[in-house]
């Protein structure tokens, strides 16, 4: 087995983050001639399964046991390290989910092998596979090398690759027999739940003004209310604005927040790190105005303007108004 | 209760960044560097377990970094830390997760905490890896994505953030490594008897040297270098007045919301 894909289950479908690892998968496949696996674990496995089955791979590797109901991160970690065992693939691939998140690097100090978490991209050199990620908050790229035999574990950033470009095509299913006992479980997990939905729904919103840490200091919110007003739009915000209190929950965009797609997302001294992209890319006209000139944010804008929002926003909504 | 932070000294979320001769870092001169954010939020998350459970016991920072990183030590010994421990790097530095959580699993194992909490994702590196690996390698339980704690005898109860909006509690039973999300608490500001008090409290140095693990790193950063982009933005330019202008002009007759 060259390339295993372990897939997550996301509201009875495949996890988008996995389909975009098949993809992944898929285009490595075709440069070094390899075969790919998806492995489906859990309880109840016969629909994720199927919809594997269509997903143009090799085959799908299950494993079914009822300690895998719910996540659990010592269950699942175990089970891929048997998986593994058995199966022997060169490389493990995944989404880089919060799930995967939590239990892959038990898999790397348990297995000894590496893990490269939140890859974009990889070069073919020598035959060998060269994995690139982003350091320094985006704002540099690495090309990453291993040392070790194989597996190695990886997992890709969101959106790296494109769901769009999956191929399709039949394979078989054929389950995979492995162990669990209830001496490993260290962690006990309960529901999830969801926090009480807050005062906006900002996936409804027309025009979105986010505001990010470019702002400064929490007096400075006033002026971003006044253009959200003259606008007419709901006010938006990266993370930090939520952390330090400034805006409720509610107004967080991002992979943590809510997904949105407004005629106009107004991205005000956001620095465009990734959690907060995946959260607002959809959006159909998307202005961003940054005093750093390199700011991955101007990446997905469609217009920008390099410089000091302090100074630009009054003299915006003045400009809006009088319009 | 000794409670263990693990802090990372990073470049600040402000820095111009130049990649350095050799290709493997950046050029550090010029540079400004903070406490890691998560890590900032897992320092006061520790401070408030040791406060609310009638602060026994000690909490501890470990920091690996050359010579620059006593300054976090201090600023964590300055807002209620009681010791720490400087584990100290050398260029070229250690980039393998694994690698690193091995070198730190050995202090962490020496003192015997009851609790480890590490940031979620350092800013620099970003692997997110650190804190779950050295749990494991310590056979400690893990959890990550933390935003809120409830200590409980030999047990604690940690609330997780999933994807979108959505949460889950998780019990554990002690000792435990757990990873902070940013948020989890409002992080303090050292006060000036802090800071005061903070120069009497012991910084242990210890060099990386006499750390390293049997085993490997497992992956090492080859090159970093600069993305080349292939964005499609339309950069409107000019004095404050014109790009207002020209952006009002845009919301006007080609987005249409005015
Ligand atoms: C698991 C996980 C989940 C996350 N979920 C989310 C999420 O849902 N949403 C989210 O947003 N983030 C999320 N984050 C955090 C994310 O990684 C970034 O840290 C965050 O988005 C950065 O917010 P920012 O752009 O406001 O701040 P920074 O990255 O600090 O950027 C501030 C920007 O403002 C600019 N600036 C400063 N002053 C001015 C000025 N006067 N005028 C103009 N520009 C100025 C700077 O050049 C900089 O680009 C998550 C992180 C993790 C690890
Ligand atoms: N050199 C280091 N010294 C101390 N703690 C570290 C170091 N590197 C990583 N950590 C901890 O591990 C967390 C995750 O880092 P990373 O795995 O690099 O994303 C950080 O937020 C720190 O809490």
């Amino acid at each position: 087995m060259d390339i295993l894909v372990v897939l997550e289950e996301s509201k009875s479908k495949i996890h988008r983050a996995s389909l975009e690892a098949i993809v992944a998968a898929q285009k490595i496949a075709e440069d070094l001639s390899l075969n790919i696996a998806a492995l489906v674990i859990g309880s109840d496995i016969a629909n994720l399964s199927t919809q594997a089955a269509n997903l143009g791979i090799s085959e799908v590797v299950t494993v079914n046991h009822e300690m895998l109901s719910k996540y659990n991160a010592d269950t699942f970690a175990e089970t891929l390290i048997q998986v593994i065992e058995i199966e022997g693939p060169s490389y493990i691939f995944c989404g880089h989910t919060y799930q995967v998140r939590d239990y892959l690097p038990k898999v790397s100090a348990l297995t000894q092998k590496p893990l490269i978490t939140d890859v974009v991209g990889y070069r073919v050199e020598d035959n060998q596979l060269i994995f690139s990620k982003q350091v320094f908050n985006g704002k540099l790229s690495a090309d990453i090398i291993t040392k070790t035999d194989p597996p190695i574990l990886i997992s890709f950033q969101a959106a790296a690759f494109s769901a769009d470009d999956l191929g399709t095509g039949n394979s078989s299913v054929r389950p995979c027999n492995i162990t669990l006992d209830q001496k490993l479980v260290k962690t006990e997990s309960e529901e999830p739940f969801q926090e009480t939905a807050g005062d906006v729904d900002l996936s409804a919103a027309n025009i979105i003004v986010s505001v990010g840490r470019g702002i400064g200091k929490k007096e400075n919110m006033a002026i971003v209310e006044d253009l959200a007003s003259a606008l007419n739009g709901e006010i938006g915000s990266s993370r930090p604005i939520v952390d330090a209190g400034w805006l409720p929950n509610s107004r967080q965009v991002g992979s943590s927040g809510q997904s949105v797609t407004p005629t106009l997302y107004l991205a005000l001294g956001i620095s465009g790190a990734i959690q907060h992209i995946v959260g607002m890319k959809g959006s159909k006209n998307i202005v961003a105005i940054n005093k750093d000139p390199d700011a991955p944010i101007f990446e997905v804008a469609d217009y920008g303007i390099v410089g000091d929002i302090i100074d630009i926003i009054p003299k915006l909504t003045e400009a809006i108004k009088e319009s | 209760m000794k409670i263990g932070v693990l802090l990372k000294q990073v470049p600040g979320s402000e820095s111009k960044l130049r990649v350095n001769q050799d290709g493997n870092w950046v050029e550090e001169e010029s540079l400004n560097f903070e406490i890691n954010e998560s890590d900032s939020y897992a320092l006061e998350e520790a401070l408030q377990i040791y406060e609310k459970n009638g602060s026994q016991g000690e909490v501890a920072v470990i920091s690996m970094g050359p010579d620059r990183t006593p300054k976090v030590i201090r600023e964590a010994l300055a807002k209620g830390a009681h010791r720490g421990i400087h584990i100290v790097d050398t260029m070229p530095y250690e980039t393998d997760p694994f690698f690193i959580a091995s070198i730190l699993a050995k202090i962490v194992q020496e003192t015997a905490f009851d609790l480890v909490l590490a940031g979620l994702q350092s800013e620099d590196l970003g692997t997110g890896q650190t804190g779950v690996i050295l749990g494991e390698l310590c056979g400690m339980s893990t959890a990550t994505l933390v935003m809120e704690t409830d200590l409980q005898n030999d047990k604690i109860r940690v609330k997780r953030e999933l994807e979108s909006g959505w949460f889950q509690w998780v019990t554990m039973n002690l000792p435990a490594c757990i990873t902070i999300q940013s948020g989890i608490n409002q992080p303090r500001y050292a006060s000036l008897k802090g800071i005061m008090g903070a120069k009497k409290k012991e910084i242990k140095t210890i060099s990386k040297a006499d750390l390293i693990p049997s085993l490997g790193p497992l992956q090492t950063i080859d090159t970093i270098y600069i993305q080349k982009k292939d964005s499609t933005t339309q950069m409107l330019e000019g004095d404050t007045n014109e790009v207002v202008s020209r952006l009002v002009n845009i919301f006007k007759t080609d987005i249409k919301v005015l």
